[in-house]
């Protein structure tokens, strides 16, 4: 089975996340950079499909030329090969040029399936998958907190509001997971040595087909107009309970109207 | 007036129309004559509802293909409706599904999309607020038909009286819509209390509950104020609360009028979902616990004192 994690680098969870004043792009240099969270779990998930039924996990990722540390991070966590999309002109690209950009390097490669993690910490708009799976005309597999293969076919069970939907295809398919799915693996000495060695191919927009005008901050479909950090919220009042710790929070909410 | 399509969501069970569709017809008046798009049956005992909170047409897709598929035969039904009816936005809310169709229809109609706004003026200028809520961001669709995803709890709704009609549309489903298919719902059971993501109260327990017996202290809690319960990462890894119920970056985004969190840490995923509530309320032994950045009232106590006299003090205070 050929099976691609789709990876992205982002600011430490921690890190205070900025806009530059420049053109309101997340500031990338500043904070250390991460392997999304979520995508530690996508990448488990290959890893785990792979040893269970054989294959190989290439790893896929756009993002500036320290995105190769989260390549190679995955790397040294077990997958075979990496493909990193960088390119200047792809700074500031929206969603919908991130899904073409994927897509693009997705798209003919042979690909069972192309997993994900369900969403990105410092975007959170979790629709990357949907968009490449539109893009692909392939199946759309997400929000899995389980997913199993029987031959061809590919079951998951997607988290609802109200608990889940069992849902199967034919692969391929593109497949997002929640972080529920499985416990990721933490890179072995041994994984970091060798993940120097693996191949990771560096591709540019042109090396895809496509234009450099459909990408980066100029082509996005949204911009935006202004942005203003969130004045700090006064600080609350903290009282430690001496024995009448709930009556107070109960005046407390009979002021505020609540009772 | 242009037409403005809202998706609207309703109870699977009951059929009743979410209180968050009325806020997205509320938001829909301010860009053009809002019409509602309904999946599914039960849209006919919908129509006053509808007309009420001032949708003056519900397009209705009911059909097998509709429920067999998840996610795109909303983006085909959609997409039809934008290029028959060229509406001003289409706006659908901030559930993992409408998510997912807001992206696709955005790639599919050649349109901007932004997510997880928490207000739309009059312009199209959408608010939203990023990086746990630290930061304020306008932004604007500048390319084809403008869709948003809205959370919940953004807007009051309001009524705006007017007669809506039903107008049944083609449930004729692409191809890709079928490569994948629903083969069972799993509905976990939910009780009577209000949904997590549309309370006005949510009263939320973590690790320092210390068990599922007990979140009989927090449910009761939230009982008192007619409230839902949340709970940690913590508390649901464990087993201790369904994971349905989970709130964070990994679980439901919140925005209550007021958060009571019990024996929760304040790690920053759980942050990520609550940090837009209006008012937090936190309990927790541990005077040091991030929690109380946030608090606007908190008590540094153990929640097994506190909080079930804080329940006995509300249903005093209420009778
Ligand atoms: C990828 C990823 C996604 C995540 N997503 C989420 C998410 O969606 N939601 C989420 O909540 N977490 C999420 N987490 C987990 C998060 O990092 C924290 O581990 C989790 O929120 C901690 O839960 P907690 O606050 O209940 O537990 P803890 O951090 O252990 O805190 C327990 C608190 O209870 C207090 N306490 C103990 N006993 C008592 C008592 N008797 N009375 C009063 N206080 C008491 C303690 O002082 C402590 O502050 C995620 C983590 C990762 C890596």
């Amino acid at each position: 089975m050929k099976i691609a994690v789709c990876v992205k680098q982002v600011p430490d969870t921690w890190a205070e996340k900025t806009l530059r004043e420049q053109d309101s792009t997340l500031d990338r240099e500043s904070p250390d950079g991460v392997l999304n969270e979520l995508d530690e779990y996508a990448v488990e998930e290959a890893l785990q499909i792979a040893e269970a039924h054989g294959g190989e996990v290439t790893v896929v990722s756009m993002g500036p030329a320290r995105a190769a540390e989260t390549v190679r991070k995955a790397l040294s966590m077990g997958a075979d090969a990496g493909i990193h999309i960088q390119d200047d002109v792809l700074h500031g690209s929206d969603a919908i040029a991130t899904s073409a950009v994927l897509a693009a390097a997705l798209a003919d490669k042979g690909f069972d399936l192309i997993i994900f993690g369900s969403e990105s910490t410092d975007a959170r708009m979790s629709v990357i998958p949907a968009m490449v799976a539109e893009r692909l005309g392939v199946a759309q597999l997400t929000f899995a907190q389980r997913v199993s293969i029987a031959g061809t076919d590919v079951t998951i069970e997607r988290v609802t509001d109200y608990g889940f939907d069992t849902i199967t295809a034919a692969m391929p398919a593109v497949v997002s997971v929640v972080e529920k799915i499985n416990e990721p693996r933490y890179p072995s000495f041994k994984g970091i040595m060798a993940a120097k060695k693996k191949p990771v191919e560096t591709l540019a927009v042109a090396d895809l087909g496509l234009d450099a005008a459909s990408v980066g901050q100029a082509a996005a479909w949204s911009a935006v107009e202004d942005f203003a950090a969130r004045p700090p919220k006064p600080a609350g009042t903290i009282v430690s309970d001496d024995g009448d710790g709930g009556a107070r929070i109960a005046s407390y909410l009979t002021e505020q109207k609540f009772i | 007036m242009a037409k403005v399509l809202v998706l609207v969501e309703h109870d699977a069970a009951s059929g009743s129309v979410k209180k968050a569709s009325l806020e997205l017809l509320t938001l829909a008046r301010r860009l053009g004559d809002p019409a509602a798009v309904w999946f599914g049956a039960g849209s006919t005992a919908a129509l006053t509802v509808l007309g009420e909170y001032g949708a003056s047409t519900v397009y209705v897709a009911d059909g097998d293909d509709v429920k067999a598929h998840p996610v795109v035969p909303m983006v085909d039904v959609l997409s039809a409706l934008v290029a028959e009816l060229s509406p001003a936005a289409v706006i659908v809310p901030s559930s993992a599904d409408g998510k997912e169709v807001a992206g696709r229809l955005a790639v599919r109609t050649g349109s901007g999309v932004i997510t997880d706004a928490v207000d739309i003026d009059a312009s199209g200028v959408a608010t939203q607020s990023v990086f746990g809520g630290s930061t304020v961001v306008h932004s604007k669709v500048t390319s084809g038909t403008p869709i948003y995803t809205v959370r919940s709890n953004s807007v009051a709704p309001e009524p705006a009286p007017t007669t809506c009609t039903a107008q049944t549309v083609s449930t004729e489903v692409s191809a890709v819509a079928k490569t994948a298919t629903v083969v069972e719902r799993t509905v976990a059971s939910k009780g009577g209390r209000p949904e997590l993501t549309e309370a006005a109260v949510v009263v939320s327990g973590g690790r320092g509950v210390g068990g599922s017996e007990g979140f009989s202290v927090i449910e009761k809690l939230a009982d008192s104020l007619g409230a839902a319960v949340g709970a940690s990462r913590a508390a649901t890894d464990a087993g201790w609360y369904p994971h349905q119920y989970q709130v964070g970056q990994t679980g439901k985004t919140v925005s209550p009028q007021l958060y009571i969190a019990n024996g929760i840490s304040g790690a920053i995923q759980h942050r990520a979902g609550m940090q837009t509530s209006k008012m937090v309320v936190a309990v927790n032994k541990d005077a040091e616990a991030p929690i109380f950045e946030l608090a606007d009232f908190g008590v540094v106590g153990d929640l097994f004192e506190v909080v079930p006299q804080l329940t006995d003090e509300i249903e005093k205070r209420a009778n």
